[in-house]
């Protein structure tokens, strides 16, 4: 236990504090050393800096448009296959639970490479097909890059959170679904009304924890901005944050967007179980 | 006498469909592993005519020579930069997190929940957050740009406590310990010689979930090293990745070098499957 709570302390807590901390402080003479004597108290001055710069708030757009994108498609697509394998009609259902999963087992930068290169011309056997149909598709293009990044993080992920919603429907009390059937409901319905329902606590958490990683997008577009001009350095806010600090050696602002970054997503994950509970209490109510 | 009575004609329409959609997705997932295996037995010239199925230049064996002889081989250096990193840290990480999960479990004492709860929010905290801070410290410390710097952080594992406190629930009876405790075994003999013999499938699981982290993890090394003999295999293919942009000769070596740094982790995951589907069963059942 002890030193658990030594990791807890000096990887966790130390650092949250001193990034909030940094946040109020300005390195007066960006990249020469961290020497207290240089470094005023600036206040609130990084976070208007954070703010007010354009390129940090398209970076906070590009990635709530990648959440209201990823999310809903990620959650339908994963319970859906969750609903299939579950239904029973599926062969082979171990092995096409593998197959599903195997990309988790892909690192992500070696996930968002091979994607890149089904992306590019040339490299790419899909890009060829489409070619010969007379296609010709720009993946990495203004209108298809997010997308595209999307597609990465779906294909990595969907396995993961399908082999969750089976998990959670294969525990739905089976006198229930034999309930719903006597009752005389298809297995459509039965899926919809019954089995959903019932696994709403797994959808609040793979809703959950999509949501916290998609706002750190970070690894995918910084792999394809080698390859497309479309995606620039500071594309997503953590992108931000890695080109203020690493780039403009500017850590008072890089920690500001830290900070920035960790209040929304703490505020949007505790929006989301709130309105998630609501959502859950309403249907109670109506029923008494 | 093949008349299929019409009631189940519909089903097995339907049951068609749903097979082809579960195919169709397992064809998504799968596609692009293949292209992986393929592309890495081809030569440049033929990778870039993207003919993947013509077997006539199987030069896997000359990608595989050309990745470990590229740049003096310092590829086998990530290589192994990797293994360290993640098995061992996975090691220590597990034990610890489960130890911690346990003691939530077992032991009362103040503040216990809020404590608990911090645990849970770290959970919430993305790593990639504290990446930077981390760097900061690290500097002052003096210890960027070394081995610990990125070894140390990864240890840190709230969902493998979480995870070690549902198992310490649901494996350990308190029956055997009090047990123990009568037979005179004190704390510590009583948790290493009998309570963590049965959480053994438990350390495993929250092993086998820190690997992957570990192995997955981009952000920190990209931070804290700026020498290459000690990057990761993520870390090097990515640099190595933007020079094939301006070099097409390290696209091949990008490609087998992508494939190996797959294989142990799918290998763990085939071999451990029992494992991992327990840790996502018991994750979920919040």
């Amino acid at each position: 236990m002890a030193p658990f709570l030594v990791l807890l302390v000096v990887v966790f807590l130390v650092p949250v504090g001193g990034a909030v901390w940094l946040s109020f402080f300005s390195d007066d003479q960006p990249g020469l050393g961290f020497g207290p004597e240089r470094t005023v108290f600036a206040g609130l001055r990084s976070y208007e800096a954070v703010l007010s710069d354009p390129t940090f708030l398209a970076g906070l757009g590009t990635a709530a448009l990648y959440c209201l994108v990823y999310i809903p498609l990620m959650v339908v697509a994963a319970l859906a296959l969750g609903l299939l394998l579950d239904s029973g009609a599926v062969r082979l259902r171990r092995t096409a639970q593998l197959a599903l999963f195997l990309p988790h087992a892909v690192p992500g930068i070696i996930a968002a490479i091979i994607w890149l290169y089904l992306y590019t011309p040339g490299l790419s056997p899909v890009l060829d097909l489409l070619a010969k149909a007379d296609l010709t598709v720009d993946f990495l293009g203004v209108h298809l890059v997010l997308p595209s990044i999307v597609n990465i993080a779906v294909w990595s992920n969907l396995g993961y959170n399908v082999i969750i919603f089976y998990a959670a429907l294969q525990a739905v009390p089976r006198e229930v679904i034999e309930a719903a059937v006597v009752d005389g409901a298809g297995p459509v319905r039965t899926a919809l009304q019954v089995k959903v329902p019932l696994v709403r606590s797994s959808a609040v958490m793979v809703m959950m924890f999509t949501l916290i990683w998609s706002l750190q997008l970070f690894t995918e577009p910084m792999l394809l901005s080698q390859s497309t001009p479309v995606v620039g350095s500071r594309f997503t806010p953590n992108m931000y944050i890695y080109d203020a600090a690493f780039t403009r050696n500017n850590y008072g602002l890089a920690a500001a967007a830290s900070v920035v970054l960790l209040v929304v997503t703490i505020a949007l994950s505790y929006g989301l179980s709130r309105w998630t509970n609501r959502a859950a209490r309403a249907p109670e109510e109506a029923a008494r | 006498m093949s008349v299929t009575p019409p009631s189940l004609r519909p089903r097995m329409l339907g049951r068609g469909a749903v097979n082809a959609i579960v195919g169709l997705s397992a064809l998504y997932t799968l596609l692009p592993v293949l292209w992986l295996l393929l592309a890495a037995t081809k030569d440049r010239g033929a990778l870039f005519r993207s003919d993947l199925l013509s077997l006539g230049d199987f030069s896997l064996g000359d990608n595989l020579s050309a990745l470990f002889s590229m740049e003096g081989g310092i590829y086998g250096r990530w290589y192994v930069n990797s293994l360290l990193y993640a098995v061992l840290g996975a090691l220590i990480g597990a034990m610890v997190s489960v130890a911690c999960g346990y003691a939530f479990d077992k032991y009362r004492f103040r503040h216990k929940e809020k404590l608990f709860g911090l645990v849970l929010a770290g959970v919430m905290v993305p790593p990639t957050v504290l990446a930077l801070p981390l760097y900061l410290m690290a500097s002052k410390v003096g210890v960027v740009n070394t081995f610990w710097s990125v070894f140390i952080p990864v240890l840190f594992n709230p969902f493998g406590v979480y995870l070690g406190r549902i198992f310490s629930q649901g494996y350990v009876p308190n029956e055997v310990l009090e047990a123990a405790r009568v037979d005179g075994a004190g704390e510590l003999a009583s948790y290493f010689r009998v309570a963590l013999r049965m959480l053994g499938p438990g350390v495993v699981t929250v092993f086998l979930f820190q690997l992957t982290a570990i192995w997955n993890n981009f952000f920190l090394p990209m931070v804290m090293l700026s020498d290459q003999s000690l990057f990761p295999v993520s870390l090097g293919l990515y640099v190595w990745n933007s020079s094939a942009v301006v070099t097409p000769d390290y696209y091949p070596v990008v490609v087998v070098g992508a494939l190996l740094a797959v294989l142990p982790l799918v290998a763990a995951f085939v071999v451990l499957q029992r494992y991992w589907k327990a840790g996502l069963t018991a994750g979920s059942v919040k």
